[in-house]
């Protein structure tokens, strides 16, 4: 399947060339290289501080980076005359603490983008919202507040909240990190059936199985580089770098007990 | 143009006079201060006792006096009580009295916070090493409750300071009187005397309060986490 | 009692409480204004104007509105420089409440959580959709108890205007007692008379602020 998608979708949509980005002397992102192609699932696995959330917040604009070039689309978003309020429209992003906005109802969250940035008509923004939110099962909740909502229920907001704007791709920054388990489910089931629908989407999770589900293409960074760039399957069942295996085998427990 | 009025400050005993007044004023806060943390501290355990009586009477007490201006309550026990009860009150002991009653209200209510504050699992924890009740309370809970309070308290002692300034409109000698003193005896001398004079005082405030308020910031950043 | 007294000279109380709110109103307003200003130059961090704001806050909040008071009305008038009563009234309490208004502002501007931000910047809303959509909005809703804490706080220190020979309430009762010595009826038309000013703006901030906690907090 991964190489299907990867076979037919060539054209690259982000094109990130050896991205630089440290905080003061700490070199937090070091020569990082990655395509992006239309329609595919990146997930970012890595040991925490390892640079992946600021590496996603790199590609939005949220942070500032000190070398290399992101493209999207051809078109340099890295120069100091990006006009980052178009581009984040085209690249939405969910953040692990999901952050719907407290004044405004479920609704007005999710129509704030599309009125006041894209212009769109307030009718057509709202029943757009609602057909979003029948999708991730929260019809019933548009005019609740996100303080009577459940942490899941929050964050599947917030994915229509970025997917209201049609983005290009998505990024999600470790989305299901701040939930209960019993949650994580409901979230990661919307995230499925986006990669399902073809949505492009690269996504900073520390949840293995749900990794291995959804990803196209799994990239492996450590210590601010990207150290292993492989398909699922084949990096869960075959790490090609030893420093893959060791992080793999933390997620390892052996048995305490012999089996018979 | 005014004239070379600082030179009042050096005339005779002036400067001098100046810092009596304000160690009036301040005697009257520290005094005030010192009883209302007492005070404080009991009604503010009174103020966390589920009593719908104690609750009602607190509520009251406290309403009141956030609402009422010192300087109303101080004519109520300089004019009122001494009329009514036929006793006579100095400037300064009513000051005292009001300023208690007001700052054991404010106190009150900053024990009462700092106590509910602490959460219910703080107990919990103390209860399941098996302390006992007396020994959550010497080990957990008061150490917690009065690093919230001291920055508080000290706070309140800046605007007990401040509201010192008005017991001169009871008649107490303090520093803002005495600089008035010194501008009616100095009329011919010193013509620009008031704008000295009240620029001093204003400084010598500033000088008093400043330094305290700086320290309550400061621990209170210190003890945030 | 003397109802008799209390009769003849509550129009005097209501007359002079009408003062009283005219010269807290307007002060209060300067209040809002200068704090507006103050909180903006330390958000935006402008370099000078920023220490000279710095510098008025703990100024004025570290000395007391009666010394502020003495040194416009008395003072000022040596360097040719003639305050009226009311005028010296509202400057001061403008000078006084502006630095509590400043530090009301910027708790609500400091509520706010960088990942609020970052949301809105995701979702691609320029800087003043971002103010004026999140910012302000969360803002408010931390800094209105504390804006109506501080109207009760300048209110109250009204009281002292009457040492600058505003006719206030204070002033209406000290005149009566020296006058007639009925304390006690002067006394408790001046209780009432500040009851009735600010029990409804005590009340009406309790209603406010537990609406907004509810907002906010949903509790």
């Amino acid at each position: 399947m991964a190489e299907l998608r990867c076979g037919i979708l060539s054209d690259v949509l982000l094109e990130i060339k050896h991205l630089k980005k440290s905080f003061g002397d700490t070199e937090v992102l070091r020569d990082l290289s990655l395509d992006v192609h239309t329609g595919e699932v990146i997930v970012v696995i890595g040991p925490s501080g390892c640079g992946k959330s600021t590496f996603l917040r790199c590609l939005n604009g949220l942070e500032k980076v000190q070398g290399g070039e992101i493209r999207l689309k051809g078109n340099l978003i890295t120069g100091s005359k990006t006009d980052w309020q178009k581009v984040r429209q085209q690249i939405g992003m969910v953040f692990q603490s999901y952050d719907l906005f407290p004044n405004m109802t479920v609704l007005q969250n999710l129509t704030l983008g599309p009125v006041k940035v894209q212009k769109r008509s307030r009718e057509e923004a709202a029943e757009t919202a609602r057909k979003l939110l029948a999708r991730v099962g929260l019809a019933e909740k548009e005019n609740a507040f996100p303080r009577e909502l459940s942490g899941g229920q929050k964050q599947r907001a917030a994915i229509v909240r970025a997917l209201i704007l049609n983005p290009e791709i998505i990024l999600f920054d470790e989305v299901t990190a701040a939930l209960d388990p019993e949650m994580v489910r409901e979230v990661l089931d919307v995230i499925l059936e986006l990669a399902k629908s073809g949505s492009t989407m690269v996504i900073v999770t520390h949840e293995m199985q749900f990794a291995r589900a959804v990803a196209d293409r799994v990239v492996f960074i450590d210590g601010g580089e990207i150290v292993e760039t492989s398909p699922p399957e084949e990096f869960f069942t075959n790490p090609k770098t030893e420093r893959a295996r060791k992080f793999l085998n933390m997620f390892q427990f052996d048995k305490r007990k012999e089996e018979p | 143009m005014p004239d070379s009025g600082i030179n009042i400050l050096f005339e005779g005993t002036n400067f001098l006079r100046l810092l009596g007044g304000l160690w009036v004023t301040v005697r009257i806060s520290v005094v005030s201060v010192l009883l209302s943390i007492l005070f404080g501290i009991i009604v503010g355990m009174i103020m966390t006792v589920r009593n719908p009586v104690t609750k009602a009477l607190t509520r009251v007490y406290l309403d009141f006096v956030r609402i009422m201006p010192q300087l109303v309550l101080l004519f109520i026990v300089y004019f009122g009580v001494t009329t009514a009860f036929n006793v006579n009150l100095s400037g300064e002991v009513s000051a005292v009295i009001v300023f208690t009653f007001w700052g054991t209200a404010e106190m009150g209510d900053l024990v009462r916070g700092a106590l509910l504050s602490v959460p219910k699992h703080q107990y919990e924890s103390g209860e399941a090493i098996g302390l006992s009740g007396l020994q959550i309370y010497r080990y957990i809970i008061i150490p917690q409750t009065v690093r919230r309070l001291i920055p508080l308290a000290i706070n309140l002692t800046t605007r007990m300071i401040k509201t010192t300034s008005l017991v001169t409109l009871i008649g107490v000698i303090e520093v803002l009187k005495v600089g008035q003193q010194i501008i009616e005896t100095s009329r011919f001398t010193y013509p620009s005397a008031s704008l000295w004079i009240y620029a001093i005082v204003f400084f010598l405030y500033f000088l008093v309060c400043y330094p305290i308020s700086r320290l309550a910031k400061g621990l209170e950043k210190k003890w945030q986490n | 009692m003397d109802w008799l007294f209390l009769q003849k000279y509550t129009p005097m109380y209501i007359e002079a409480a009408g003062l009283t709110l005219r010269i807290a109103a307007i002060g209060i307003l300067l209040s809002f204004a200068v704090g507006l200003v103050c909180s903006v130059v330390q958000q935006l961090k402008i370099p000078v104007l920023r220490q000279i704001v710095g510098g008025y806050i703990e100024l004025s909040r570290n000395t007391p509105l009666l010394v502020q008071l003495f040194f416009l009305y008395f003072g000022f008038p040596r360097l040719g420089i003639m305050i009226s009563s009311e005028l010296c009234g509202i400057i001061g309490l403008a000078f006084l409440g502006g630095s509590y208004m400043a530090e009301a502002f910027r708790s609500g501007i400091d509520s706010i959580e960088q990942t609020q931000i970052e949301s809105g910047l995701s979702i691609g809303l320029s800087k003043m959709q971002l103010i004026r959509y999140i910012v302000l909005p969360q803002a408010v809703s931390v800094s209105v108890p504390a804006f109506c804490a501080n109207i009760i706080f300048l209110i109250k220190e009204t009281s002292v205007f009457s040492a600058v020979a505003l006719a206030d309430l204070m002033y209406v009762a000290k005149d009566l007692i020296g006058l007639y010595y009925n304390t006690n009826e002067a006394l408790l038309l001046l209780v009432i008379a500040y009851l009735v000013l600010l029990l409804p703006i005590s009340v009406v901030s309790t209603i406010i602020e537990r609406r907004l906690r509810h907002a906010r907090f949903g509790n």
